[in-house]
C-alpha cells in the first residue's frame, strides 16, 4: 500500500478543507480566509486568498461540477464564491441567522446548499433567478442547539444533521421548483419541506459531531461525544427503525466520518488518525487504524544511542524527546472527505486537522 | 509557635478522612468510566456514573478518592485527556461572540457534568469541562498554617503573573488555590498531550516546593530565635 500523501500547509488549523473534482484545487478555512492551493508538482502552492468574512470562517465546500465555492463564517454570513476569468466573485447569501454559521455543504445536484448555524436552524439556500440571489428558507422544528454537522442524502432532498442537544435529524429539505420530487424510499413517501424523518438520541446524551448518509442513503451513521458511532437503518416512513447500531470506543471521540462502502465506515478525530469500522445490519465493529505505523517508530526507538541520550540530557533536560506525536496528524483531525471514488467505494480519502496539514490516505 | 511544630507525616500514611472507600477495582472501572467522559457504561453499579453527561442546570460533581500519589496523578491525566477534547464553538446566545462556555454558563447543554478527583480531604483536582474550555482547579495540600500561608503567598505569586502563564486561571474557583482555563485556542497552538503534562508536573512540583519552603522557614526561624536569645544566655 503506498505511503499517505502529507501537505503541511501551515501551522494554523484547518476548519475544513475541500478539493476540487479533478483534484487540482485545495480549498482550506483559515483563521477568516480560505485559501486555494493550486497543484504544482507534488506540492500544493498557495495560489489565492479569498477575503470576505470578518470572523474565523468554519466551514468550506467546492461544487464538484460547476466550481463554485460556498464558505460560512462565525460572522453570521456565507459566501458564494462564483468562478470568473479575473478570479472569484462573492455573493452574499441571505441567511437571516443571527448567530454563527457553523457548516456548510453542497446538495449533490449543486443547486441548493444547506447552513448549518449556531442560531438552531439550518439554512436551507437556493438560487432566486428572479431575484439574482441566494435566499434561504428554515429548517427549524425540533432543533434545540447549535447545529454541528449536515450531509445530504444522494437524492439531494433529505439532510442529515448532527447537533449539541446529542440528536442526529433527518430532515426533507424539499424546495418547490428548484427539486423534483424525489422517489418515495425508506425514510419517506411525501416530504414536504421541513417533515422529520427521523431524530436519533445518542445513548449518553452526548454532542453529535458528525453525520453522514450511506452511499446508497439507506442508512445514516452519526459520531457522538461519547467516542461512539452510531448506525440507523430505517424500515419505512413512521416506522421505528429496523436496527439502530451503537459502537461504543475506548478513544477520544470522532470529529468526522464517512462510508467507504456500505460496510465500511472511516472515523477520525481527538485521536489524530483514523479508524475502520467494519459490519452491516447484524453489527458493526471497531476493525482497526487506517494509518499503519508500528515498524518505523520501533526502528528509530532502537538507534537512540549513549550519545544521543547524553545530548538529549544536556539540551533538553530529559531523556527522550516526546514532543512528537507517532501520528501523521499532530493534533486533531477535523474533517475527512472522500478524495477519489470508483464505483460506489471511495478509495482514498483526505483528511485536514487542526495541526495545518491536509493527508491524502489510501481507504 | 506554628513554625516549631514538627514536618507533617506523608498524607498517604494516613487514612481518609472523607468520601467514600473504594476497592481498587472499582476506583479503576470509576477512573475508566470518568475518563471516556460519557461513554456508556456496562452497568451503572455507582450512583456518580448516573449523572454523567451534559448537565441540566446546577450539578454535584463526581467524586473519586484515591490513596496514593500515581493513581492518582494517573486519574488525572486520564481525565484531562478525556477532557480537552474542544472545539472552536461560537456563542449560541450572543451574536458574534466566542467565549468560553464555561465561563460563560449560558447554554446548559455544551457544559459537562464536573469531576472532583480527591487523593485525600486537602488534596483534590475539580475539572470542569465544556464543549470549547476546560476549567482546572487544583487543591494544594496545606498540613498546617505555615503551608497554608505558603501556598496562599505561592499562589498569589503565579496568579499575579498570569498573563506569561496563558492557560492560568487569575482568580481560583472558591475552595481550590488555583486554577487553570485551557480552550480550544489553547490545545490548538500547544500540544494537548504536553499540556497535560504540565498540569501533572505542576502538581507533583508543587508539593516538593512547599515542603522544601517549610524546612527552609523552619531553619530560619530556628537560627533568629537562636540569635535573638543569645544576649539572655
Amino acid at each position: 500500500m503506498a505511503a499517505p500523501e502529507v501537505h503541511h500547509l501551515f501551522h494554523n488549523p484547518i476548519a475544513d478543507h475541500s478539493f476540487s473534482a479533478d483534484h487540482a484545487t485545495l480549498a482550506v478555512a483559515r483563521d477568516s480566509t480560505v485559501e486555494l492551493y493550486g497543484k504544482a508538482g507534488n506540492a500544493f502552492k498557495l495560489k489565492d486568498v479569498l477575503k470576505g468574512h470578518d470572523k474565523t470562517v468554519t466551514s468550506v465546500d467546492i461544487a464538484p461540477n460547476s466550481g463554485r465555492i460556498v464558505s460560512c463564517s462565525q460572522d453570521r454570513n456565507a459566501l458564494v464564491w462564483e468562478p470568473s476569468p479575473t478570479g472569484y466573485k462573492p455573493t452574499l447569501v441571505l441567511l437571516r441567522i443571527s448567530r454563527a454559521a457553523t457548516f456548510v455543504r453542497w446538495s449533490p445536484s449543486e443547486t441548493k446548499f444547506a447552513v448549518g448555524s449556531g442560531d438552531r436552524v439550518i439554512a436551507v439556500c437556493y438560487f432566486e433567478e428572479e431575484n439574482d440571489w441566494w435566499v434561504s428558507k428554515h429548517l427549524k422544528k425540533p432543533i434545540r442547539s447549535t447545529i454541528t454537522s449536515v450531509a445530504w442524502h444522494p437524492n439531494s432532498v433529505l439532510l442529515a444533521a448532527g447537533s449539541t442537544d446529542a440528536h442526529a435529524r433527518v430532515f426533507s429539505a424539499f424546495v418547490k421548483g428548484v427539486d423534483e420530487r424525489p422517489e418515495p424510499g425508506v425514510w419517506g413517501e411525501r416530504l414536504p419541506f421541513n417533515t422529520v424523518c427521523g431524530e436519533y438520541l445518542n445513548n449518553s446524551a452526548g454532542w453529535v459531531h458528525s453525520v453522514s448518509f450511506s452511499p446508497s442513503g439507506n442508512a445514516l451513521a452519526f459520531a457522538a461525544h461519547d467516542s461512539s458511532i452510531t448506525v440507523v437503518y430505517p424500515s419505512g416512513p413512521e416506522q421505528p427503525p429496523r436496527a439502530v447500531l451503537s459502537v461504543p470506543t475506548q478513544m477520544l471521540p470522532f470529529k468526522s466520518l464517512i462510508w467507504k462502502a456500505e460496510d465500511e465506515i472511516i472515523a477520525a478525530g481527538y485521536d489524530c488518525e483514523a479508524f475502520r469500522f467494519q459490519g452491516g445490519e447484524g453489527g458493526w465493529q471497531l476493525v482497526g487504524t487506517v494509518e499503519s505505523k508500528g515498524s518505523a517508530g520501533h526502528g528509530e526507538q532502537r538507534e537512540e544511542s549513549a550519545l544521543n541520550m547524553f545530548r538529549q540530557m544536556d539540551l533538553k533536560g530529559k531523556v527522550k524527546d516526546d514532543t512528537q506525536l507517532k501520528t501523521i496528524h499532530q493534533n486533531t483531525i477535523s474533517t475527512i472527505r472522500p478524495y477519489e471514488v470508483s464505483g460506489d467505494r471511495v478509495t482514498k480519502f483526505s483528511s485536514s486537522g487542526v495541526d495545518g496539514r491536509v493527508v491524502i490516505w489510501n481507504a | 509557635m506554628a513554625y516549631s511544630k514538627p514536618a507533617a507525616t506523608k498524607d498517604w500514611n494516613q487514612p481518609p478522612v472523607a468520601g467514600p472507600h473504594l476497592a481498587p477495582t472499582d476506583v479503576n472501572l470509576l477512573l475508566y468510566s470518568v475518563a471516556r467522559s460519557s461513554g456508556p457504561q456496562p452497568k451503572p453499579a455507582n450512583s456518580f456514573l448516573r449523572n454523567i453527561g451534559p448537565t441540566q442546570g446546577k450539578q454535584q460533581p463526581l467524586a473519586v478518592m484515591s490513596q496514593s500519589l500515581r493513581p492518582y496523578l494517573q486519574c488525572v491525566r486520564s481525565s484531562l485527556t478525556a477532557a480537552l477534547t474542544l472545539s472552536n464553538f461560537a456563542s449560541q446566545t450572543t451574536e458574534r461572540h466566542n467565549v468560553p462556555e464555561i465561563e460563560a454558563q449560558t447554554s446548559p447543554e455544551v457544559v459537562l457534568t464536573p469531576l472532583v478527583i480527591a487523593r485525600n480531604e486537602n488534596e483534590r483536582v475539580l475539572i470542569e469541562p465544556s464543549i470549547n474550555s476546560v476549567r482546572i482547579s487544583i487543591k494544594i495540600k496545606q498540613a498546617d498554617e505555615i503551608e497554608s500561608i505558603l501556598v496562599h503567598k505561592f499562589a498569589r505569586f503565579l496568579t499575579q503573573r498570569a498573563e506569561a502563564f496563558f492557560i492560568l486561571r487569575r482568580k481560583p474557583i472558591p475552595g481550590y488555590d488555583i486554577s487553570f482555563l485551557i480552550t480550544n485556542f489553547h490545545t490548538e497552538e500547544m500540544l494537548k498531550h504536553k499540556l497535560v503534562d504540565f498540569i501533572i508536573e505542576f502538581q507533583e512540583e508543587v508539593d516538593k516546593e512547599i515542603s522544601e519552603m517549610k524546612l527552609f522557614l523552619n531553619a530560619r526561624a530556628r537560627f533568629v530565635a537562636e540569635s535573638f536569645l543569645t544576649p539572655f544566655d
